[in-house]
């Protein structure tokens, strides 16, 4: 720096380097994994402050985790939702059948029936146990790891396999990539593909609902890796602001496909402590834990609903198989991670509280996967009639223009002629083969 | 009854009322919060305060603070607010203070808002009029000048439009509102207050000497994708729209051209029928816009008149816009396609 005064020079000759920390992930593929830096804590130890408490009362639960299910398979503490046995058996059923789903239409896809899927293995209680504590009618703003909110609230299987085939049956018309579902019905927003678009959407739902007196909130999934974006900050900004009736979950899985949660910010503090600087209620969370999910889910629904605010939950869980079918993700991270994962698996977690509690045992849960894999089973076979995936065009070309607009402009009254007319000379009488 | 009847009507009943664009579209606003319980405004100082510019005047007051509120300094969350809303059943009017301040906005009108109705087939749409004040002539700089249309018009599933006079403004803004579509409604807010002759060293005239600045009481509508012929004439067609419709008038006027000038209102859907028909009649065309030349939205008039009406053609069509530059704050008049850069394009159309 020629033009740099010398006074300056020699200042800056006495100045430390400056060094550029980029985040790397403690274990790579091939090493050991020791998890023994997460911090477990004590079930049953956290507090649980009254649900209308003003939100810096929770600053402590930002940074603790509360849990419910201990080691030895029983509930502990004020957390601890109480939920009758049959209830369990309930959510391990719902369980039991988001994993038979995951598992067929993961094999659907490696057997080329549709282009894409994504599992939500190790993650389930997030969305089941969540979806459980929210009343049926209360609005969904999904992530794309939500399918265990669409399994509790019945949406029809059959429905869920033709979106993911985008075959003739597919209500979205094949618009939309495989599990970007949207069902009204179902009070389930439709799933965007960009990340955290959803959040904002979420409080505006949620605002809207309140100021048309309604009784209905707003919930909305994130993962921690898209916290990262602008519309979450603004989600944030937005909820406290209007005290807007929604939830905010981030589902802290680890990883945002080959990232880990260090890019999102984690290697300095927790998600749930980003409530704190906007003066949400914040709870960290045992995602794996389906009680401690539904405890807080409950918590912040209940405390939404009596107008005492928003509520920021970090679901602390782990991503047990890659991003989608399109990650592999041996090539960057340990194989030994989803061992090693010190808060289980959470079906396992929860089957093994029914067992302990005298309430379940092996032969029943044999028989209900066994169940639920004939379910989707049947309900593939169901959906197959409708096509798969294949070449694609199971849908009139003029599908494609409609919907854009509530009419169709001239433009694209121009554009579907010309697509029709393709049509017909691509495939001859207008079918592909 | 139309809108041109009771326009007469008003005038001649000597019951006429005049306004500036300004208080067109508080009335458009007023009107609507008063039909519709679905409709809410919101924006940055639209509230309390009534807007930076005034639009949202004592709507507030009037209509109460669930109604018509003040937001934080978030286009993104503006926006994505408004789909949420949208996506329960109301009809947010959002304002963006300033067009140059829309772009942390972009995604959540360009694959949320434009995309809902179409991803999701009909389940959900996000029917919201974003309305903001847009292009230069305030001595605004780089980032109060910016006319950005064209981004706008290449999403599919946006309309755009852009008024001119106080008498469209109102009755394109009600259309928008109650369309099921995201609008973008931008302002031209150099004509808030006065129709403008593109000298800026002329004293600015106030909108109460133009016809169009009669504005009826009451519900109103124009409709969208219908340009407006702001003179009949057969020398050539100028499409034009905004602050230009009234540049391009007045250099028509000042060297007795007499051009068919089409205030296009709205760009997309964009009325071809009218344009074709003009250029047909007159063969040549003009395109005249603020925004920088290039991908600008005359690039897709230009190509729309070539690729239709070539031979009718008598010579190429002219493009006359700002300059690929940011808008400079004190080469402001240097930058703005005013009366020189017209009236050459004029003349060079002649000559052909």
């Amino acid at each position: 720096m020629a033009d740099r005064p010398d006074a300056d020079r020699e200042a800056g000759a006495n100045k430390p380097t400056l060094r550029l920390h980029v985040p790397e992930p403690k274990f790579r593929p091939g090493d050991t994994v020791d998890f023994s830096h997460i911090q477990v804590s004590e079930p049953g130890a956290q507090p649980r402050p009254d649900e209308a408490c003003d939100a810096r009362e929770t600053a402590p639960l930002c940074h603790d985790l509360i849990r419910v299910l201990g080691d030895d398979n029983h509930a502990h503490g004020p957390w601890d939702p109480k939920l009758d046995p049959d209830t369990l058996r309930t959510m391990l059923g719902h369980f039991a059948l988001v994993r038979a789903f995951d598992e067929r239409m993961f094999r659907g896809q490696r057997q080329g029936k549709t282009s894409f899927y994504m599992k939500c293995t190790g993650e389930e209680a997030t969305s089941v146990a969540a979806a459980m504590a929210l009343a049926s009618d209360d609005m969904v703003f999904p992530s794309y790891r939500q399918q265990g909110v669409l399994i509790v609230r019945g949406y029809d299987l059959v429905e869920m396999i033709n979106q993911i085939y985008s075959n003739k049956g597919d209500k979205l018309k094949g618009r939309q990539l495989p599990i970007m579902y949207s069902s009204r019905e179902h009070s389930f927003f439709s799933i965007s593909g960009n990340l955290a678009t959803q959040t904002p959407q979420a409080v505006g739902w949620a605002m809207a609902s309140a100021m048309k007196g309604d009784s209905r909130i707003a919930a909305t999934w994130v993962g921690e890796g898209s916290t990262a974006e602008g519309d979450f900050h603004s989600a944030c900004t937005f909820a406290t602001v209007y005290n807007a009736p929604v939830i905010l979950n981030v589902i802290n899985n680890q990883w945002a496909i080959s990232s880990f949660s260090g890019f999102a910010g984690a290697e300095r503090t927790t998600f749930a402590a980003r409530a704190l600087g906007y003066g949400l209620a914040g709870l960290r969370v045992d995602g794996n834990d389906a009680l401690a999910v539904y405890a807080s889910q409950r918590w912040a629904a209940n405390r939404a609903r009596a107008n005492a605010g928003p509520t920021l939950i970090e679901y602390f869980t782990y991503r047990a198989e890659g991003h989608s079918t399109s990650d592999d993700p041996t090539g960057y991270r340990s194989a030994q991670e989803r061992e090693e994962w010190p808060l289980g698996d959470p079906v396992m977690r929860l089957k093994n509280h029914l067992i302990a509690l005298g309430e379940w045992d092996e032969e029943r849960q044999e028989a209900m996967d066994r169940e639920a894999a004939e379910r989707v089973k049947a309900a593939t076979k169901e959906a197959e009639k409708n096509g798969v995936l294949g070449h694609g065009m199971h849908q009139p070309f003029r599908t494609m223009f409609e919907d854009v607009f509530e009419e169709l402009p001239w433009h694209l009254k121009e554009q579907a002629e010309q697509a029709t007319r393709e049509r017909l000379i691509k495939f001859h009488g207008g079918r592909p083969q | 009854m139309s809108a041109e009847v009771k326009e007469n009507q008003a005038a001649q009943s000597g019951t006429e009322r005049r306004l500036n664009m300004i208080e067109a579209i508080n009335d458009a606003l007023d009107i609507m919060l008063e039909r519709d319980p679905d409709v809410i405004v919101m924006g940055e100082d639209v509230g309390y305060f009534g807007g930076v510019f005034r639009c949202t005047a004592g709507l507030q007051k009037k209509h109460g603070k669930t109604r018509v509120f003040d937001t934080p300094i978030s286009e993104c969350g503006i926006i994505g607010v408004a789909v949420g809303m949208g996506a329960y059943g109301l009809r947010p009017v959002p304002e963006i203070q300033f067009a140059d301040y829309i772009y942390p906005g972009l995604d959540q009108l360009i694959s949320e808002a434009a995309r809902l109705r179409y991803r999701s087939a009909t389940e959900y749409i996000a029917p919201m009029t974003v309305r903001s004040p847009f292009g230069g002539g305030i001595f605004g700089g780089q980032t109060h000048s910016q006319s950005p249309e064209a981004i706008f018009t290449h999403v599919s599933g946006l309309k755009t439009v852009i008024p001119s006079t106080p008498y469209d403004a109102k009755g394109l803004l009600i259309s928008c509102i109650e369309d099921n579509d995201p609008v973008i409604f931008f302002e031209p807010k150099r004509i808030y207050n006065g129709p403008f002759s593109g000298y800026y060293d002329k004293p600015a005239e106030p909108w109460k000497r133009h016809p169009q600045s009669v504005v009826p009481e009451g519900y109103y509508k124009i409709p969208l994708g219908k340009a407006r012929t702001v003179t009949e004439g057969d020398a050539m067609t100028v499409l034009t729209y905004g602050t230009m419709v009234h540049v391009v008038e007045s250099v028509c006027r000042e060297k007795g051209v007499e051009a068919e000038i089409l205030d296009l209102r709205t760009l997309v859907p964009i009325d071809i029928e009218a344009i074709e028909a003009s250029v047909e009649r007159t063969g040549k065309c003009l395109i005249v816009h603020e925004a920088t030349r290039t991908s600008g939205f005359g690039a897709e008039l230009s190509a729309l008149v070539t690729e239709r009406c070539f031979y009718h053609l008598e010579a190429p069509v002219e493009r006359v816009t700002g300059f690929d530059t940011p808008y400079p704050h004190s080469l402001e008049w240097a930058y703005f396609p005013g009366p020189v850069r017209i009236g050459e394009a004029i003349d060079k159309l002649l000559k052909d």
